[in-house]
């Protein structure tokens, strides 16, 4: 995998007051994404306004889709073009997406996927918060694979974790999600982007080899095989069946089983190398917190008013959101009375740390409803509710 | 740390204001502001408000709960939010499209024609301008240096001129009436 420095005419270097949605688009600029295929939809537009915006000037390629179906699919095209991509949508948008998510997972090419989340189901409060979509886009397209999601909390991180998500996506050529919601979307807050030569970007692994023996996949379950660039004159397929080595459909069982435990294993086995978690007083918490996103912002006000009344309360903020925390949760869970977890859904990601904690300690959901963040209290109560 | 709330309706550069004012915090006055917004499907005309959390480190905690500030460009908005306005808060309202109930003083009230003053400038649309004026001389908060500084981008270049004047015409007025009824500062904000 080759890290370098960013290409300075994609960086906007300095100080800024941005919004999440526009630091989404400065992070793909930044992070070397020349083309990006979407179709406007609230909370999410203003993203794909900077990029259209901006991106000429830096030899970028902008295109207005038909739809969301058509969007995702031109990314799969974009990058056997030879371009890093991203899309960037909202709920209905994303349910457009889940078809072809599974085509990018199955050829295996890289995208990054922005979904600024709204209340739903179906259109619901265009403009307000939700935090609804985060097992979707874990099991939204049909069959076995694996996806990477990132979660930022404040638009300096829409804009650090953009970057993340490209080089992820790069190195196990992958769809990765940056799951954000229409609060952190709409929030303008300073974000400062570094110069050019202090972001890491990796870029893409391309063959380097006679023509003849280029193969587009590798099933190793540890690595990915390097890409080409389509018009370059390599001879390769790509087809969502069940495929081979050179990408010809080769539809038995057996090779179904190395495709799909490759797409597993390529994420699980380096669960510990993508996984970023952002936690503090840990040591001694009795209850810990897990959340993540526009909701870990509101829990910050809640631990601290469980501290100052005594309770010894932990906060853990996946920063990573797939693949989950598993392991990190299944240490914890035996060394605390409880972990709560508050999220703008009646009970998604807590599932994940049900499972993880397995019976070890207490787990207590604290759902809401879609369009507006908990009230701090509501959390303060689980809390207490929770060390007792 | 400053919670402030501006609010009216869609149109009357509501977001804007909070966008003008949190730059100019973080970029120039060396502060944190965290800035977030609610609107309805509508482009103008529904009610609309916009928030700042000002503080001197990081914001964690972004949505404001029990604002020291509030600017109400309309009867509705008013209506709305001045309950929600802390005891010995501010409020700048603007004087010719809200009548407030009678002053008990319960908060520090500042009637502002930000509206008529934007119209003798040329157009209502600087009626923003001449608000923040009033609320940056008014409550201190942000300097009217760094306001001006963090105009260009926020407002089209043709109108930076006018945009200053009209700030200038708030931050005048916001001044004087300061003279007659100074403000009590302490937890009011």
């Amino acid at each position: 995998m080759r890290k370098t420095a960013a290409d300075p005419k994609g960086v906007l270097e300095g100080s800024h007051f941005l919004d999440g949605d526009h630091a989404i688009a400065e992070g793909a600029l930044a992070a070397g994404c020349r083309f990006f295929a979407g179709y406007p939809i609230t909370p999410s537009t203003e993203t794909a306004e900077r990029f259209a915006e901006r991106c000429p000037g830096v030899g970028g390629m902008f295109i207005q889709m038909e739809d969301e179906i058509a969007s995702i699919a031109a990314l799969v095209g974009g990058a056997w073009g030879g371009q890093k991509v991203m899309t960037v949508t909202s709920g209905p948008g994303l349910s457009l997406m889940m078809e072809n998510l599974g085509l990018a997972v199955m050829t295996e090419t890289p995208m990054v996927i922005a979904d600024v989340q709204r209340a739903g189901p179906s259109t619901g409060l265009p403009t307000l918060p939700a935090q609804q979509d985060m097992m979707q886009i874990r099991w939204g397209s049909h069959g076995d694979y694996r996806i990477i999601a990132l979660c930022p909390d404040s638009p300096q991180e829409c804009f650090d974790l953009t970057v993340e998500a490209f080089n992820l996506s790069e190195t196990y050529r992958v769809p990765v999600f940056i799951m954000t919601d229409e609060t952190v979307g709409h929030m303008h807050e300073k974000v400062v982007i570094p110069p050019a030569e202090d972001i890491e970007v990796v870029e893409r692994n391309y063959y380097e080899g006679p023509k003849a023996d280029y193969r587009p996949y590798k099933f190793t379950g540890k690595d990915v095989a390097p890409m080409v660039k389509a018009g370059d004159g390599y001879r390769f397929h790509l087809t969502g069946l069940t495929h081979d080595e050179r990408g010809y459909p080769h539809l038995t069982v057996e090779q179904n089983e190395k495709v799909v435990t490759h797409l597993i294993e390529k994420i699980d086995s380096n669960a510990d190398k993508i996984i970023q978690l952002d936690e503090s007083e840990m040591d001694g918490a009795e209850v810990v917190v897990v959340s993540y996103g526009i909701t870990s912002r509101i829990v910050s006000r809640a631990v601290q008013l469980a501290r100052e009344e005594g309770i010894k309360t932990g906060s853990m903020r996946l920063i990573t959101i797939w693949p989950f925390a598993e392991k990190r949760i299944e240490e914890l869970a035996g060394k605390v009375k409880a972990i709560v977890v508050p999220e703008i859904n009646y009970g998604q990601m807590v599932r994940e740390v049900e499972r993880s904690a397995a019976g070890r300690c207490k787990v207590v959901s604290v759902p809401h409803c879609g369009g507006a963040v908990h009230d701090p209290e509501v959390i303060l109560d689980a809390i207490k509710e929770a060390s007792k | 740390m400053h919670e402030v709330r501006f609010s009216g309706f869609g149109g009357q550069g509501i977001v804007r204001c909070a966008l003008i004012t949190g730059k100019a915090l973080s970029m120039y006055d060396d502060k944190f502001a965290t800035m977030t917004q609610s609107f309805g499907p509508e482009a103008r005309g529904g009610a609309c408000s916009s928030q700042l959390v000002v503080s001197e480190s990081r914001v964690l905690y972004p949505y404001v709960t029990l604002p020291g500030v509030l600017i109400a460009l309309s009867q509705d908005s008013y209506n709305t939010y001045e309950p929600k306005l802390r005891d010995g808060g501010v409020l700048i309202y603007e004087a010719d499209l809200v009548t407030p109930k009678e002053d008990d003083g319960r908060v520090q009230i500042y009637p502002a024609p930000v509206t008529r003053f934007a119209e003798e400038l040329g157009n209502r649309l600087f009626a923003n301008l001449v608000t923040l004026g009033c609320f940056s001389a008014i409550t201190k908060i942000v300097t009217p240096e760094a306001m001006k500084k963090a105009l260009p981008g926020l407002v089209p270049d043709r109108f930076l001129e006018v945009n200053r004047k009209a700030f200038d015409k708030g931050y005048a007025y916001g001044l004087e009436s300061l003279e007659k009824k100074p403000l009590v500062t302490g937890d009011a904000q």
